[in-house]
C-alpha cells in the first residue's frame, strides 16, 4: 500500500466522520427538541479536526523516519562481510538493493544477496505501510469513540473550531519564517563545516580558485585552493554590464511610456514587456549561448578583437534584457506616484516636457528608482541561468569583458551538479558561496525596501 | 509703464530667445526619440529572440522517414518459435531492417561501407519494427513497406541544415551516404512525416529519438505538488496576515521576512533543498516530490501577497456588514470576503506557478538534472521537468539537439502563455471593482 493511498483513505474517513458528526447532532437535536449551540456544521467539523489532525501528524512523522528505520534494520540483516565495509560503500550498497527493489523485472542479474537483501527491504517496507494503517485506524476509532461522547447539545462547538482554525492559518503564516530560518541554517552549518577545512580570511581574499581536490593524497597540484576574489569580481563584472544595459533602457522606456505614450501605444508596448520577464532564464541563456555569443565572435573577428565565444560581455548583455522589464515595470509605477501638482507647476513655470521629466519628476522619484535599481542588482547577482549556459566556468581574474569570467551561481551548480560526497570542501564550498550570495541579495533587498518605503514616506 | 521698467529683476534674465526656444525643443525631441528607442531595442530583442528560436525549432516539429521493404522472416523475429510475446521481445530486428537496405543497394561491399550504409537509419527502428509485430503478429512471414526514421544526420541533411557544398572532411555525412540517400529520394523512399514521437518518448541520446514526454509529465508531476503546497498554505497565510493578525512587531516580521523571501535567488532555495530534503530527510534524488516542495517554497511569497493584495481590495464594508449580521470574523471571512477575493488570489497563484514551471536553478541542486529515459509513473520517481531538458539538450554536443531544444522552448513557452493567458482571462471575467 503507497502513502499516497493512505492518505487518500484518511481523507475520505474525514469527510465521512464530519458527515457522521453532522448527523449525529441532528438526530439528538431532534430527540431532545432543543437547538445546538452550534451551526451543525461545526460539530462535524470538530469531530473531523479531532480524528484528522493527529492522525495527519503521526503519518507525517512515520513517513519521515520509516526509511531511516528500515535501513537500520536491513544493516543488522545483511551478511557480515558486507556490514564491514566503509560508511561510504555501505551507502552505494544500499542505494543498489533500494534500486533493485524498485524495479525487480529488470535486473535479473544481479547478485542474490543483493536480490535477497531487496526482498527484505520491501517486505519490510510493505510490513511498516500496514502497520501504519493499522496505527491510524485505531487512533481514529479511539478518538471518534471519545469525541462521541463529548458531542452534545450544549458544546460549545463553533469557538474550539474557530479557535483550531486559526491556530492552522497561524502556522501556515510561521512557514515562510520556517523557510527562512531553514535557509539560514543549512547554509550557515555547511559553510561552518566548509570554514573548518579552509579559513574564512582565504575564502574572502584569496586570489585563486580552482576547487579541485585530490582523489589520492599522493596527487600532485591538486589540492584545491578556494580564494573566491576572481568569482566575485567575475559576478560584479557580469552585474555591471547588465545594469549598463538595463538600467537606461528600462528607465527611458518607463518614463516615455509614463509620461509621452498614448494610452493605444501604452496598451500594446506594456504586455511586450512584460513578455520579457515572463521568458524562463533558461531559453535567454539557450539565445545567449547559441545566438548572441556566436554573433558577437563573429563580429569580434571582423574588426579585429578576440572575444571569447562565452565572454562576460554577452551573459552580462542577455541578463540585461532579461532584467529591463523587472527596472521599467518598478520605475513605471515609481514614476506614476509622483503627485501630478508638481508636473503641473514646472508645467507653470514653462518647463518643456522632458525638462520636467528630467529637473522634476525624476529627482522627486529618486529614492524609488534606486530602490529598483538595487533589486534590479539582486536580481542580477543571483541569477543563475543565462550565465550557467553564457558565461564561463573557469575562475577569471579580469576586468576585461571580451574575456570568459566566472559568477558565484555558476561555481555553485558546477560543484553540485553530478557526483558528490558531502564531506569535500569541493561541495562545501557550494554552501559558503550560497551563503555569501544569500547574504549580499538579502542586504541589497533591505536597502531597497528602506529606500521605497521612504520614497512612499515622501508622497503618499 | 514706466513705474515697471523700474523694477530690477535678478541678473540672471531668461534667455527668451528663439534660438535657445529651438535648442530646447530640439532637446524635447532627442529626450523622446532616447525613449523610442529604447523601447525599440527592448522589443527588438524580443523579436529576434523569438524569431531565432521559431526558425530553428519548426523543423524539429517533422522528421525525416525512410520507407524499407521489410521481410517479417518468422525465424528472426520470431527465434523461440513460440509466437508469445516473450519470443517477439527476443527478435532480431536490427538483422531485418539492414538485410532490407543492404537488398536496397547492392553494390555495397565490405564492413566498413555497411556500416556506413546503415547509419542513415535510425537506431530507434528496431523499436519501431518491434512495435509493428507486438501489436499484429499476422504480418510475420509478410513482406511489408515500412517507414522508418532516418538518423539524425540524414535528417538535417535532408532539412538542409547539413550543407551539401561544405568540404566533406568538414560534414557529418560523407559523400558516398549522400549519394545513398539521393538514390533513395530518386526512388521515392523519402518523406518528411510529422514526428510525434517528440511530444510521447523519453530522452535519448539519440537526437532523433529524443522527446520531451518524459519531461513534460515530470513537470506536470512537478506543478502538482507545488500548487497542492503553496495554494492552500498560501492563501491561509494571505488570510490571517490580512485579517487576523494583530498589527505588532511579530507580524511585522513576518511581512518584511515574506518580502525578503520572494527576492531570495531562486538557487538559494535550491541549497535548501539539497541540504535539507535530500540530506538531512533522506527524500529521494530528482523526485518530483522533492522538486515541488522546493518550489512551493518558492512560490509561496508570491501567493502570500497576490492573496493579500486581493483581499485587501475587497472593500471592508463587506466583512463589516457579514459581522453586523452576527457571523463570527472567521465566518466573514472564509463565506464572504474570501469568495470575492478567489479570482485576484487564483490570477497570482497561475502567475506563480507559471514562474515555477519555467524554473530550472533549485531544480539543478536537488539532481532533477540526470539522464532519464523512462517516463514517471509517480511523484518519486526519478524525472527531470521540461526547462532543465531544454538546459541538458542545449548542452548536448550532437548539432541535431539545437533544433530539438528549440522545439521544446517553443512548447514551454506555449504553455506558458496558455496560463498567463488563462490568468488574464480570470482577471478580466471575474474581478470586480469597487
Amino acid at each position: 500500500m503507497s502513502p499516497l493511498i493512505l492518505i487518500a483513505f484518511l481523507l475520505v474517513f474525514l469527510v465521512l466522520t464530519y458527515q457522521f458528526g453532522r448527523f449525529h447532532i441532528l438526530r439528538k437535536a431532534g430527540l431532545q427538541k432543543k437547538k445546538p449551540h452550534s451551526l451543525p456544521g461545526y460539530y462535524g467539523t470538530y469531530i473531523a479536526l479531532f480524528c484528522g489532525i493527529p492522525s495527519l501528524c503521526i503519518f507525517g512523522l512515520w513517513i519521515g523516519l520509516e526509511p531511516h528505520i528500515v535501513e537500520f534494520l536491513l544493516l543488522n540483516e545483511i551478511p557480515s562481510d558486507l556490514k564491514s565495509l566503509p560508511p561510504g560503500e555501505l551507502n552505494l550498497l544500499l542505494n543498489e538493493i533500494k534500486n533493485i527493489a524498485q524495479k525487480s523485472e529488470y535486473v535479473s542479474n544481479a547478485n542474490p544477496v543483493l536480490i535477497s537483501a531487496a526482498e527484505r527491504y520491501n517486505d519490510l517496507h510493505k510490513i511498516s505501510m500496514i502497520a501504519l494503517a493499522i496505527l491510524i485506524t485505531a487512533l481514529c476509532v479511539g478518538i471518534l469513540a471519545f469525541a462521541f461522547n463529548k458531542i452534545q447539545l450544549d458544546l460549545k462547538a463553533r469557538p474550539i473550531v474557530e479557535k483550531c482554525i486559526q491556530f492552522i492559518l497561524v502556522i501556515a503564516s510561521i512557514i515562510a519564517i520556517i523557510t527562512t530560518i531553514g535557509i539560514v541554517l543549512s547554509l550557515l552549518f555547511e559553510s561552518i563545516r566548509f570554514f573548518n577545512i579552509v579559513s574564512p580570511f582565504e575564502f574572502l581574499f584569496g586570489i585563486t580558485w580552482s576547487p579541485q581536490t585530490a582523489l589520492r593524497d599522493d596527487q600532485v597540484g591538486a589540492s584545491g585552493t578556494f580564494g573566491a576574489i576572481p568569482i566575485f569580481a567575475g559576478t560584479l563584472l557580469i552585474t555591471l554590464i547588465a545594469m549598463v544595459v538595463s538600467v537606461p533602457v528600462g528607465l527611458l522606456s518607463a518614463t516615455y511610456m509614463a509620461e509621452y505614450a498614448s494610452p493605444k501605444v501604452r496598451a500594446v508596448v506594456k504586455p511586450l514587456l512584460e513578455i520579457l520577464a515572463g521568458i524562463p532564464t533558461v531559453v535567454y541563456g539557450f539565445f545567449a549561448a547559441l545566438t548572441i555569443g556566436p554573433a558577437f565572435r563573429g563580429f569580434g573577428e571582423q574588426i579585429g578583437i578576440g572575444i571569447a565565444s562565452e565572454s562576460a560581455l554577452v551573459a552580462g548583455l542577455v541578463m540585461g534584457v532579461m532584467i529591463i522589464p523587472f527596472v521599467s515595470s518598478l520605475s513605471d509605477d515609481v514614476i506614476n506616484a509622483v503627485p501630478q501638482s508638481l508636473r503641473d507647476g514646472a508645467y507653470a513655470l514653462g518647463a518643456t516636457k522632458s525638462e520636467t521629466v528630467r529637473q522634476v519628476v525624476l529627482p522627486a522619484a529618486l529614492h524609488g528608482i534606486v530602490g529598483a535599481v538595487l533589486l534590479a542588482i539582486s536580481r542580477a547577482i543571483g541569477e543563475t541561468m543565462i550565465v550557467v549556459m553564457a558565461a564561463g566556468l573557469a575562475a577569471n581574474l579580469t576586468a576585461n569583458p571580451f574575456e570568459a569570467v566566472t559568477t558565484v551561481t555558476v561555481q555553485i551548480v558546477t560543484l553540485l551538479v553530478g557526483d558528490q560526497e558531502f564531506d569535500s570542501a569541493k561541495t562545501l564550498a557550494a554552501f559558503a558561496l550560497g551563503l555569501v550570495l544569500f547574504l549580499v541579495t538579502l542586504a541589497l533587498n533591505i536597502l531597497a525596501l528602506i529606500a521605497v518605503r521612504r520614497y512612499r514616506e515622501e508622497y503618499e | 509703464m514706466s513705474d515697471t521698467s523700474k523694477f530690477k529683476l535678478s541678473e540672471a534674465k531668461p534667455d527668451l530667445s528663439p534660438k535657445r526656444l529651438q535648442k530646447r525643443y530640439r532637446a524635447e525631441t532627442r529626450f523622446r526619440l532616447y525613449g523610442i528607442t529604447a523601447i525599440v531595442f527592448a522589443i527588438g530583442v524580443l523579436g529576434i529572440l523569438l524569431g531565432s528560436i521559431i526558425s530553428s525549432g519548426t523543423s524539429a516539429f517533422i522528421q525525416t522517414e525512410i520507407a524499407l521493404d521489410i521481410n517479417f522472416d518468422a525465424n528472426i523475429v520470431d527465434p523461440e518459435g513460440t509466437r508469445t510475446k516473450e519470443s517477439f521481445l527476443e527478435g532480431n530486428y536490427r538483422k531485418l531492417w539492414r538485410d532490407s537496405l543492404f537488398t536496397l543497394f547492392p553494390e555495397v561491399k565490405g564492413r566498413k561501407q555497411k556500416r556506413a550504409l546503415s547509419k542513415l537509419i535510425s537506431r530507434g527502428a528496431d523499436l519501431t519494427l518491434r512495435e509493428k509485430v507486438l501489436n499484429d503478429p499476422s504480418i510475420i512471414g509478410t513482406t511489408k513497406r515500412i517507414w522508418v526514421k532516418s538518423s539524425a544526420d540524414i535528417d538535417s541533411l535532408n532539412k538542409g541544415k547539413i550543407s551539401r557544398s561544405t568540404i566533406e572532411s568538414d560534414r557529418r555525412v560523407k559523400n558516398h551516404q549522400i549519394a545513398w540517400f539521393d538514390k533513395l529520394i530518386d526512388e521515392n523512399r523519402e518523406r518528411l512525416a510529422f514526428n510525434s514521437s517528440l511530444f510521447t518518448a523519453g530522452d535519448s541520446r539519440e537526437p532523433e529519438q529524443a522527446g520531451i514526454g518524459g519531461a513534460v509529465v515530470g513537470s506536470f508531476l512537478t506543478l502538482i505538488v507545488t500548487l497542492l503546497l503553496s495554494f492552500p498554505i498560501g492563501v491561509m497565510a494571505a488570510v490571517y496576515l490580512e485579517s487576523f493578525a494583530p498589527k505588532n512587531r511579530w507580524t511585522d516580521i513576518i511581512e518584511v521576512n515574506i518580502n525578503n523571501l520572494a527576492a531570495v535567488p531562486s538557487i538559494v532555495f535550491g541549497l535548501l533543498g539539497l541540504a535539507v530534503f535530500l540530506n538531512f530527510f533522506g527524500m529521494p534524488r530528482s523526485a518530483p516530490i522533492v522538486g515541488g516542495t522546493v518550489l512551493a517554497l518558492m512560490t509561496l511569497p508570491t501567493v502570500i501577497i497576490a492573496g493579500r493584495a486581493a483581499l485587501k481590495a475587497v472593500p471592508p464594508s463587506i466583512q463589516e456588514a457579514a459581522l453586523a449580521m452576527g457571523a463570527s470574523r472567521l465566518q466573514a471571512v472564509s463565506h464572504h470576503v474570501l469568495p470575492l477575493a478567489m479570482p485576484g488570489i487564483l490570477t497570482g497563484t497561475i502567475i506563480g506557478m507559471a514562474r515555477a514551471l519555467g524554473e530550472t536553478a533549485p531544480l539543478l541542486m536537488i539532481g532533477m538534472v540526470a539522464f532519464i529515459v523512462d517516463i514517471p509513473r509517480g511523484l518519486s520517481d526519478p524525472s527531470t521537468v521540461l526547462p532543465v531538458q531544454i538546459y541538458l539538450w542545449a548542452d548536448a554536443p550532437e548539432r541535431a539537439f539545437v533544433e530539438k531544444t528549440s522545439a521544446a522552448i517553443m512548447v514551454l513557452l506555449l504553455f506558458l502563455i496558455l496560463m498567463n493567458l488563462a490568468a488574464v482571462i480570470l482577471r478580466k471575467k471575474f474581478e470586480k471593482r469597487w
